[in-house]
């Protein structure tokens, strides 16, 4: 196929794609304003959809040929969890990082009342949470209320992995609902809620209205973290081959085009269009040129790595991101089948269909399929297949790491975690190098 | 449960007032109760939670989507149908992908005739399937209690010396003693060796 192919047009040229009006959006927006799509012969229609359900069941069905999605979206989508059942693929991660868990400032001054440097501080802010929620509890209060987007969203996954690393159970000590993006500020504004994790631009416009405080971006979290990919039924990536590879060349090209700093304020000024994501310049601006305000009354501070459109690989669309993804909907009780995890993560990330998008682009791509976690607290050099790829770190700020050989026991080293799984059974079926088997007999 | 022989209380969620109006006067001629009826802006897990409809209309394009989904995932709230319409182009495809009962979607769906019949049948199918999931889940529970209990004795059996039969008999002595359920009992006994690991 790899000499063919880049002779072979595109079986299919008018496509529709969805997407959900949030920054990170901007790749397909890019690839459209800027003609990357139709560089590549495709006729692209770009449709702005109000849920991730509409998402999920307009690509399953036919009506959109792909989206921005949750990288947990395929997945759930292909195990059948939630609402439908549907083998999906993605060959694309449209960005790293992009989240925040921001909360109400009447709970940030409970916080800080108790322990003001801690409050401040991302890595024990959770730690003066749980004093809270314990608080609470004592005097028969009822719990926090936190919100996120999308039971299998990686702000879910995010908000639990924060809350859980300080003691806090996600699923009894607080109440954890959705609430779509675009109203998270008016609900903490409200008082209905009293913190979310959602993506920009509204942790941006929480600080702006000062309605909220931020405590942690998901970049702090897990330090280049996956966030949205490209996902297409696996039905159509069989059916549309070449359509599939020129649609991620273009967005490939769109998103080196977005990692040039010179070209922020330009992405800024087209995605902050009534088109797209419909928020002021000024708020998308935040975190789309790197820099980043955690409460109004502190200066903005530079964080470039807040959200990752390129750089660092952030396209390939590694297997290890979709293993981590699965641990995680077993340590919250979201799977409770056993699954071959890697066999899963095989399935539906597909980076040989990358591999050869960016070789016709003449760009390299590792070899490998899985990387390792939370070993590199700092920028880090992979070394594979004769190219020197400049990665970013990939610390967790809990300072665990992440084997995607050792996952049984990567899930069972999580204190609070769902208990009605047979992890004995689980690591029979996944056969990998946990030593989970060997401490249980 | 027949829209005949019962009043519902039925959830609208709808961005266009003009259009919930509509509909409101079409459930209601019908002889059903419009409990609320929410824009996107206010909280609709508190609302549902309140007032516990027996049915959720919700606009395709209503953002509200996700907490309705979100909200069945958590076995504490009483699954209730839901029911979607829509003027979109590609309803009549989305329509026939829907499985059966899990959601119905209205497509042309403002005339008076055509609402009631799709809700009927949302409700009918809702039920059939909510019969087959809980009979599933029976099941299967059965055969993991089943399994919970045999991993507590085995714990209990290397911890303690005890042959099969005697960590069988004090186990289900200490459950009958804490009025807890056997399979509970085997569930903090693994908890607790977890812990102890």
């Amino acid at each position: 196929m790899r000499n063919k192919a880049e002779k072979r047009t595109p079986e299919k040229t008018d496509l529709r794609l969805g997407f959900i009006p949030l920054t990170d959006c901007c790749t397909l927006v890019i690839a459209k304003e800027k003609g990357f799509f139709e560089k590549y012969g495709l006729n692209v229609a770009l449709t702005k959809e109000v849920s991730w359900a509409n998402i999920r069941d307009k690509v399953s069905v036919g009506a959109l040929d792909g989206a921005h999605m949750l990288a947990g979206i395929p997945i759930a989508t292909t195990l059948g969890l939630g609402f439908s059942k549907k083998p999906m693929v993605t060959a694309f991660s449209m960005d790293l990082n992009g989240n925040a868990i921001t909360i109400s400032n009447e709970l940030y001054e409970r916080m800080a009342t108790l322990d003001e440097v801690a409050a401040k501080s991302p890595f024990y802010s959770a730690v003066v949470l749980k004093r809270v929620i314990e608080a609470n509890r004592k005097n028969g209060k009822k719990p926090l209320t936190f919100a996120m987007v999308y039971p299998f969203s990686n702000h879910n996954y995010e908000i639990r992995y924060w809350m859980a690393s300080a003691g806090i159970d996600p699923d009894h000590d607080v109440r954890l609902r959705v609430i779509p993006p675009q109203c998270m500020v008016e609900n903490l504004r409200a008082g209905q809620i009293d913190g979310f994790c959602v993506g920009e631009p509204w942790n941006a416009y929480a600080v702006k209205e000062k309605v909220g405080i931020i405590l942690i971006t998901g970049y702090e979290i897990w330090n280049n973290s996956p966030e949205k990919v490209f996902g297409v039924t696996g039905e159509w990536a069989d059916k549309y081959p070449y359509t599939h590879i020129a649609l991620i060349k273009a967005l490939l090209e769109s998103a080196r085009w977005i990692d040039k700093p010179e070209n922020r304020p330009a992405v800024t000024e087209i995605i902050s269009d009534s088109r797209y994501v419909n928020a002021p310049a000024e708020v998308i601006k935040m975190s789309m040129t790197g820099t980043f305000q955690y409460a109004s009354d502190t200066a903005p501070v530079s964080l470039p790595d807040f959200n990752v459109f390129h750089r660092y690989l952030a396209n390939f669309p590694w297997r290890s991101h979709a293993a981590w993804i699965i641990t995680q909907m077993y340590r919250w009780g979201q799977l409770n089948e056993f699954i071959n995890i890697r066999e899963v993560a095989g399935k539906v990330y597909q980076p040989d269909i990358y591999r050869e998008a960016a070789a016709q682009l003449s760009l390299p791509s590792p070899c490998n399929d899985y990387k390792t976690e939370g070993v590199h607290p700092g920028p880090w050099q992979l070394d594979e297949n004769k190219f020197q790829f400049e990665m970013g770190s990939d610390r967790f700020f809990d300072g665990m790491n992440f084997n995607p050989d050792q996952l049984i026991d990567y899930i069972t080293g999580f204190k609070i975690k769902h208990r009605d799984i047979d992890f004995k059974q689980l690591a029979k079926i996944n056969k990998d190098q946990s030593t989970f088997n060997l401490k249980t007999g | 449960m027949t829209l005949e022989t019962k009043q519902l209380s039925i959830m609208l969620v709808d961005e266009l007032p003009e259009r919930s109006e509509i509909i409101k006067k079409i459930l209601e001629k019908a002889g059903h109760r419009i409990v609320a009826r929410a824009s996107s802006k206010a909280d609709l897990t508190s609302l549902v939670n309140h007032y516990h409809p027996d049915i959720i209309i919700i606009d395709m394009e209503s953002p509200d989507r996700d907490t309705l989904e979100h909200m069945r995932t958590i076995s504490a709230d009483r699954p209730r149908p839901i029911v979607m319409f829509t003027n979109d182009e590609d309803s009549q495809t989305i329509r026939r992908a829907v499985k059966a009962g899990v959601t119905a979607y209205i497509v042309d769906g403002l005339q008076p005739r055509r609402v009631m019949p799709i809700l009927e049948i949302a409700i009918a199918r809702f039920n059939e399937f909510q019969t087959i999931k809980l009979e599933l889940e029976k099941t299967k529970n059965s055969l993991e209690e089943r399994k919970l209990v045999e991993r507590a004795k085995g714990i209990l059996m290397k911890q303690s010396r005890y042959d099969e039969e005697s960590a069988y008999k004090s186990m289900r002595k200490l459950a009958m003693d804490r009025n807890m359920k056997l399979s509970d009992l085997a569930r903090s006994i693994i908890a607790a060796a977890e812990l102890l690991k």
